[in-house]
């Protein structure tokens, strides 16, 4: 555990409020959803980025979206922050919690509540995880396309706070290109309803806001998502390559030539070597960078796409192809891939950075990151979705060494200014959670951070939704409605 | 107004010290890209109009990357062009609103995503606003902003981009948008199935986007405006169309699987590349109702299955035409005569829900009746405080969405 990332100050006032704020919260819900006792809360204390822990005060888990509503609008009512929290798989700290805080768990709210499929919709509560979506209509030919690596357990409300990706969104978009409506709670515990199974809505597009906002506009207990038509087949294909560098400009020029495959994956060897020890997915052992693309459709079709992408690689000097020949190598090949994080858990404490880049800079981020993390005299696993530029290094560190946690941090930061100036981003659907926090500022003016903090306002005005992510903690008080005269004096 | 009261910035710098200063003097200005959509929304009240028509250029193409920037005047014919040349497109087929509204000038880039200009592909490729990378705008206050980058993936900050698009130029005045585009497909086919009724038709449509073959246009035609498309060579009732792109191989086998499945439902023939082209044209820019007429046309998005229960609805009470888009969930209605506002949004509740938008009307019937479906009040109130963060003296087209903002 580090202390890089500062937390706001926890309000000693509502601290020692403790024991009458839990009478409240027991006369607003019932007994089984209220968490108070310390040994109970403390699988409450982080998220998937376990380096920072903070206990909550409480911890709810509502059954109904009014149970949510009562309490949300009790906390704004006492200025008591609130944590909104899914599964809490969450690398980047978007669902830690502070001492202050009552967090609101939407895990029970976990049932689907509908399947359309004239419409190809579900409407699910918030809880459902994402992985049950696609079960769920899997019968009926249909699934729901975002896939996290995280996707047995992270949920729906999860997915949105953080319009969550996975490796098939290169061509299905992410969440936000696959959500049709919210029910949330605001603030003040006021219920909205945005759009549904309609594929626009009316007014400004707050569905587009709201998916993203990593739980800073409210609670969003149910959601509508689209469902697709379940191709036929699928077939992952290896390509092994003598260099990342060559990985990568194969990368480009399948892009370029117009395929766009559902998902091209990228490893280095030391991820294939983390991965193919956990998952024994067949994984070639003598090559430095591994692709897995993924066509699909029927057999023809699959045929006829591989063949094209079979080209581009051979132009690229690639040095083995291995198609999968059933279900059940196709399944090890991702069995592989999406257990990278678990498997590199099990050889060292990593932590995982998510910046996107341009295409055409995959190479060269790649050289760079290296080049980075050897500075610091880490090592680096580069495992992550190429085809739409979205990097993931794993650093790799002993975290009972405080100073090598510092350095993978730094390392960490590092490469995600890179990414930044590489024309990319700081990250492609982690979000930004504490652990990006403090780099908004590489990336956004303060013009740009003032706007979205204005915005965030008109969801909360008291700022007590997931107060210490996004937005660096210092420099928000122009921006707060407390502070309105600054803005117009501004103006 | 006279041509004097427009200005025309050519860069963002200029675009910023016109509504800075407007600001400061408690004007108001109407924003402007190429002017075809002036008639679309409510009539703006305003004391200057700043066009982007001198705002222009793409700023960033690379073809290998899939990624386009362009200054948000920039025609969206040389945008096309550019693509074009390189074998790539807009993904989300644009709408092009100038044969129904009569609108002379070229649509700009900025024009497209300020108003979520999208077509028939979008069930299959999303609408402007899910191609939109990254905007840089000037808000309210003459602060220049940017927002999203050029990347496909980026969940850094609140996403500004989406509120951006389809906000009208209510909320800032787009300087420069970044969107993806994609490869033009190999080829393109239609299967065109006739004969069925509209009920029939959202049934045969809701199948075939049950089905693994990547439909990328589904639309319905009654009788009534058949001869009004594809230069009136469709003849002999109803018509249902499915469109499929993509590589040639793949496109032969979807073919013959949709083809199979609709032959049970009605008569199917197979519409080649070209005719499939101007076909989708003439769906995507509402030509069964273009013309010199001012019957009042709205745009209803609503669940597909609900498209055409509505116009049986409607049909019950009023003269209306209607076709449908969107797998019938995207229904262009054209009224005999009155607009039938409280009618069709009555009936749009009791269906499930959605919205309809005025799109062609008098000015006066525009000024009178809510061209955009009203929102409930928590969502209009907040509404109001998302504006006010980004316009807070209303400088920006205002009354352009609703009579008070």
């Amino acid at each position: 555990m580090t202390d890089l990332i500062a937390f706001l100050e926890p309000d000693k006032a509502v601290m020692a409020r403790r024991p009458a704020i839990i009478a409240d919260l027991a006369g607003l819900l019932p007994e089984s959803c209220l968490i108070t006792d310390e040994r109970e809360l403390v699988p409450f204390d982080t998220d998937a980025f376990v380096s920072y822990r903070r206990m909550p005060l409480a911890v709810v888990l509502p059954e109904t979206t009014a149970q949510v509503s009562a309490v949300l609008k009790y906390c704004n009512d006492n200025a008591i922050p609130v944590i909104p929290r899914g599964a809490g798989t969450s690398l980047s700290g978007g669902a830690i919690p502070q001492e202050d805080a009552i967090v609101i768990g939407v895990s029970k709210m976990n049932r689907i509540l509908e399947m359309d499929f004239p419409n190809r919709a579900a409407v699910v509560q918030a809880g459902v995880t994402n992985i049950s979506i696609s079960q769920a209509v899997d019968a009926d030919g249909f699934f729901y396309a975002p896939d996290p690596s995280s996707q047995l357990a992270c949920t729906i409300g999860g997915n949105i706070g953080m319009n969550s990706g996975g490796a098939h969104c290169l061509k299905y978009g992410v969440t936000t290109n696959n959500l049709l409506g919210v029910r949330m709670v605001m603030f003040d515990g006021s219920i909205v309803d945005i759009g549904g199974k309609a594929l626009d809505s009316a007014g400004y597009d707050l569905l587009g806001l709201i998916c993203g906002s990593e739980g800073q506009l409210g609670i969003v207990t149910e959601a509508t998502v689209r469902l697709i038509a379940k191709p036929e087949g699928a077939r992952p294909v290896l390509f092994g390559f003598d260099s990342s560098e060559t990985a990568g400009a194969c990368v480009t020029d399948i892009i370029g030539s117009g395929i766009i495959p559902v998902a091209i994956e990228f490893m280095d060897k030391p991820a294939i070597e983390i991965c193919e020890a956990f998952a024994h997915a067949g994984y070639p052992m003598d090559v430095e960078a591994l692709l897995i693309v993924e066509v699909e459709g029927s057999d023809a079709e699959m045929d006829a796409m591989l063949e094209r992408i079979i080209a581009i690689a051979r132009k690229h000097g690639v040095k083995t192809i291995r198609e999968s020949q059933s279900a059940l190598e196709a399944a090890l090949i991702w069995k592989g891939r999406k257990s990278a994080f678990g498997a590199t858990g099990r050889i060292a404490d990593y932590i995982c950075m998510d910046g996107t880049v341009p295409l055409g800079q995959l190479s060269y981020v790649l050289a760079k990151t290296s080049e980075i993390t050897d500075r610091y005299g880490l090592r680096v696993a580069n495992v992550f979705h190429a085809g739409d530029g979205n990097m993931h290094p794993l650093i790799l560190f002993d975290a009972n060494d405080p100073e090598e946690s510092r350095k993978a941090e730094m390392a960490g930061n590092d490469i995600l200014k890179l990414c930044v100036d590489a024309g990319g981003c700081l990250t492609g659907e982690h979000g930004v959670g504490i652990e990006k926090r403090d780099l908004m500022r590489h990336q956004y003016s303060d013009a740009d951070l003032g706007q979205q903090m204005r915005v965030r306002a008109a969801f909360d005005p008291k700022w007590i939704l997931n107060p210490s992510k996004v937005f660096p903690l210092d420099g928000r008080n122009g921006s707060q409605p407390g502070n309105q005269s600054a803005r117009k004096t501004a103006a | 107004m006279n041509v004097m009261d427009i200005e025309y910035p050519e860069t963002e710098e200029e675009v910023a010290r016109i509504v800075a200063g407007a600001n400061a003097a408690g004007l108001t200005i109407e924003v402007r890209g190429g002017g075809t959509k002036l008639t679309f929304g409510r009539p703006v009240q305003s004391a200057s109009t700043l066009s982007l028509a001198r705002l222009t250029g793409i700023t960033n193409y690379d073809p290998s990357e899939l990624v386009m920037a362009a200054r948000a005047g920039t025609p969206l014919a040389e945008i096309e062009a550019a693509l074009a040349a390189n074998n790539q497109m807009l993904t989300f087929e644009p709408i092009d609103y100038r044969p129904l509204l009569g609108a002379t000038g070229e649509p700009s880039i900025g024009g497209v995503f300020a108003a979520n200009n999208s077509g028939p592909r979008r069930i299959l490729a999303g609408a402007a606003r899910d191609s939109l990378l990254g905007v840089r705008f000037v808000n309210g206050t003459g602060e220049i902003v940017k927002s999203g980058g050029r990347v496909m993936k980026n969940v850094t900050g609140l996403d500004l981009v989406k509120l951006l698009a389809g906000s009208w130029g209510t909320l800032g005045v787009l300087s420069e948008v970044i969107f993806k585009v994609l490869p033009k497909p190999e080829t393109a086919v239609s299967i065109v199935v006739s004969g069925l009724n509209d009920a029939q038709a959202a049934e045969a449509m809701a199948a075939a986007m049950a089905m693994s073959v990547e439909v990328s246009g589904a639309a319905h035609l009654p009788e009534s405006v058949i001869h009004k498309v594809a230069g009136g060579r469709l003849t002999g009732g109803p018509v249902t169309i499915l469109r499929l792109e993509g590589l040639t191989p793949s496109v032969e086998v979807r073919t013959t699987r949709l083809v199979a499945e609709m032959s049970r439902r009605g008569n199917v023939t197979v519409l080649d590349q070209a005719a499939s082209h101007d076909l989708w044209r003439d769906i995507r820019d509402v030509k069964p109702f273009a013309g010199a007429s001012m019957k009042p046309v709205w745009r209803v998005s609503v669940a597909p299955s609900a498209g055409h229960q509505l116009v049986a609805a409607l049909r019950l009470k009023t003269g209306v035409d209607a076709f449908y888009d969107w797998q019938g969930g995207l229904v262009w209605l054209c009224m005999e005569a009155d607009p039938e506002a409280g009618l069709i949004r009555q009936y749009i509740k009791a269906l499930g829900g959605g919205h309809a938008t005025l799109v062609r009307a008098s000015a006066a019937i525009r000024a009178s009746v809510p061209v955009f479906e009203p929102q409930p009040r928590a969502l209009e109130a907040l509404t109001r405080r998302i504006k006010d963060q980004f316009d807070p003296s209303g400088v920006l087209n205002p009354g352009r969405m609703t009579e008070t903002m």
